[in-house]
């Protein structure tokens, strides 16, 4: 059925679809991606679902529960961290989770233990009593995680988990989502413009440009929807070699280019020895050859025509970023 | 209940840990009690009275409205730090974080003119009554909600702190110097005192100064009826824009 299903959400600033009736449902247990560059409508979409923002029409099912009628319920159902800064640096680490706590209900003993078990999670066990404010932003980012998780969510919303983190930093709280995902059997829904990010991490992504969904599916049915793997060899026979691939089935197609050929085909890996032994029978002469295997970015190209530039951070995120990075 | 107190506790701590507020809060007040109280003491006299009696519930309640209006206005910084995030998407309705607040805000406030208080005592300032004091101590207490939430309208309004000094001084200011806090009402031009009558802090000041000195020039049910009046309302506006701020 879905745990987290959309009914064509819309949200409208003016006259701008910032989110254009999107539908699609998540299912339980997955790492979801939510994939698009700056603008494209991904955190309108998860303040929506955790129902700190109005949608202007349509609606969305949170763990059984009607994001606009059963507001209480869904908050209870999950977690987020917020793409922006939400700790309060003036008070403690310790003091940040239990704020959370009593705000979710969870009885004192019971968040005592809920706590030392999350720190211990995220390795900040010894930093319990240091004020947030001298924490680096990796350690922020990781104690915003524990923090989304004191209450037992079934869901967790991550908004850019990652955004202006180094990439050391990055890879570890790539390694606590994915532990969270196992040893918590949680539902995890994140958004990135990070293609390496959504590849490493997610079992299913939607592609959204422009408030659309443009395509959704597994990393690997995505990259194949895009075309197999690519062989290029470099050679000065490039009629010859093309001729005789030509006659080859397994061989999707050929293109000759600057002294070069390019072949496409399933499963390079398996296919270079078959290729290797046709050039080899013809006698030609190969200068190199490479193999290209599609990327998250060859999809995002085929399905929205533009590529993500990640170094093309908005103002805004720019600003954000320097916000995390400064403390401010 | 619980998620009230955590949220009040949160502003106390935050009020205890920032002592540069403490502080930066006391020296105006004190300034006045000083320059005014002390430099006027023996050129002026109210109703037969000494300035500085007359002027120091006067500054006891300015001390209460700048520290309310400043805590008022700090939901600002929530909503800029990003905190008030994660106080919209727990599971408490945005009316209760707001009472949250304004207790939270009043009672820093009260703090601050109790401490006011005890270095008027210093000065050699004696108090009129005990039972005085605790009707004092009640009706800062009605100031401290009063502007708080007051303080939270505005900031739910508003986007960051550059329009801050704007409320300074078309607003807090205003408010202090137009309340009858270090003039009387009688014998001074009409319009001021007309001013000084719609004027709500006025009403909280008399009071004060029928608690803490004896003297007063307004009976103390209408102080009262006032004020109250005055606190239902800005709780309701507070409560109204908390409601339908936006982060
Ligand atoms: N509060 C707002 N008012 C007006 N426009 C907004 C607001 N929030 C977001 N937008 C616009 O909606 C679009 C989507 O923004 P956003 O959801 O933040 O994108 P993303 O998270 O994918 O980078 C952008 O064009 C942005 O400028
Ligand atoms: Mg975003």
């Amino acid at each position: 059925m879905g745990i987290i299903q959309l009914k064509s959400l819309t949200k409208k600033f003016n006259s701008l679809a910032a989110v254009d009736g999107i539908s699609f449902s998540v299912e339980e247990g997955e790492i979801f991606g939510f994939l698009g560059p700056n603008g494209a409508g991904k955190t309108t979409t998860i303040s929506m679902l955790s129902t700190i923002l109005k949608p202007t029409s349509g609606t969305a099912l949170i763990n059984g529960f009607d994001m606009i009628k059963d507001k209480a319920d869904v908050r209870k159902s999950i977690g987020i961290v917020f793409q922006d800064p939400s700790l309060d640096e003036e008070l403690t680490a310790y003091e940040n989770l239990t704020f959370h706590g009593v705000m979710y209900d969870l009885k004192k003993d019971m968040r005592e233990r809920r706590i030392a078990e999350l720190l211990n999670l995220v390795g900040l066990e010894k930093r319990k009593n240091d004020f947030v404010r001298v924490f680096s932003g990796g350690m922020k980012r990781r104690l915003e995680i524990a923090r989304g998780l004191m209450h037992h969510p079934k869901i967790l919303f991550l908004d850019e988990p990652t955004l202006g983190l180094d990439p050391q930093t990055r890879a570890n709280i790539w390694d606590y989502i994915k532990k969270l995902n196992e040893n918590e059997k949680i539902t995890i829904m994140l958004t990135t413009h990070y293609m390496e990010e959504a590849d490493k991490l997610c079992d299913k992504i939607a592609i959204i440009d422009d408030g659309r969904i443009m395509a959704l599916d597994s990393p690997q049915n995505l990259k194949s929807i895009v075309g197999g793997d690519v062989v290029s060899i470099k050679s000065p026979d490039t009629k010859k070699i093309s001729n005789a691939f030509a006659k080859e089935k397994w061989v999707n197609k050929i293109k000759i280019h600057d002294g070069a050929i390019d072949v496409s085909v399933n499963k390079a890996e398996e296919m270079l020895p078959k290729l290797l032994k046709i050039t080899n029978e013809i006698k030609s002469e190969i200068i190199s050859i490479s193999v290209h295997k599609p990327t998250l970015e060859d999809v995002f190209l085929h399905f929205t025509g533009k590529t993500i530039r990640e170094e093309e951070a908005s103002a805004k995120d720019a600003m954000r970023l320097n916000r995390r990075l400064w403390g401010r | 209940m619980r998620k009230v107190y955590i949220i009040w506790l949160r502003e106390i701590k935050k009020y205890i840990r920032s002592k540069s507020r403490v502080i930066g809060t006391l020296g105006m007040p004190l300034l006045f009690l000083f320059v005014l109280g002390f430099g006027l003491k023996s050129r002026i006299s109210v109703n037969n009275g000494d300035y500085l009696d007359f002027i120091f519930p006067g500054i006891i309640a300015m001390s209460v409205l700048f520290t309310s209006m400043f805590s008022g206005i700090s939901v600002i910084w929530d909503k800029q730090f990003g905190f008030m995030k994660e106080m919209l998407v727990a599971p408490i309705s945005r009316t209760k974080i707001m009472v949250g607040k304004t207790l939270g805000g009043a009672t820093t406030a009260v703090f601050q003119g109790f401490l006011i208080f005890m270095l008027s005592l210093l000065m050699g300032i004696r108090i009129h009554s005990f039972s005085g004091f605790i009707v004092a101590l009640a009706f800062m207490a009605l100031i401290g909600i009063s502007f708080t939430a007051l303080g939270i309208s505005f900031g739910s309004r508003m986007e960051d702190m550059q329009a801050f000094p704007l409320v300074m001084n078309f607003v807090i200011m205003p408010l202090f110097f137009l309340s009858g806090a270090l003039f009387p009402l009688e014998g001074v031009p009409k319009i001021l005192r007309m001013i000084a009558l719609i004027n709500p802090l006025t009403y909280g000041v008399d009071a004060l100064r029928f608690g803490l000195v004896g003297i007063s020039q307004i009976p103390l049910w209408i102080d009262f009826i006032v004020l109250a009046g005055f606190c239902v309302l800005t709780i309701s506006v507070g409560t109204y824009l908390f409601n339908k701020t936006s982060v």
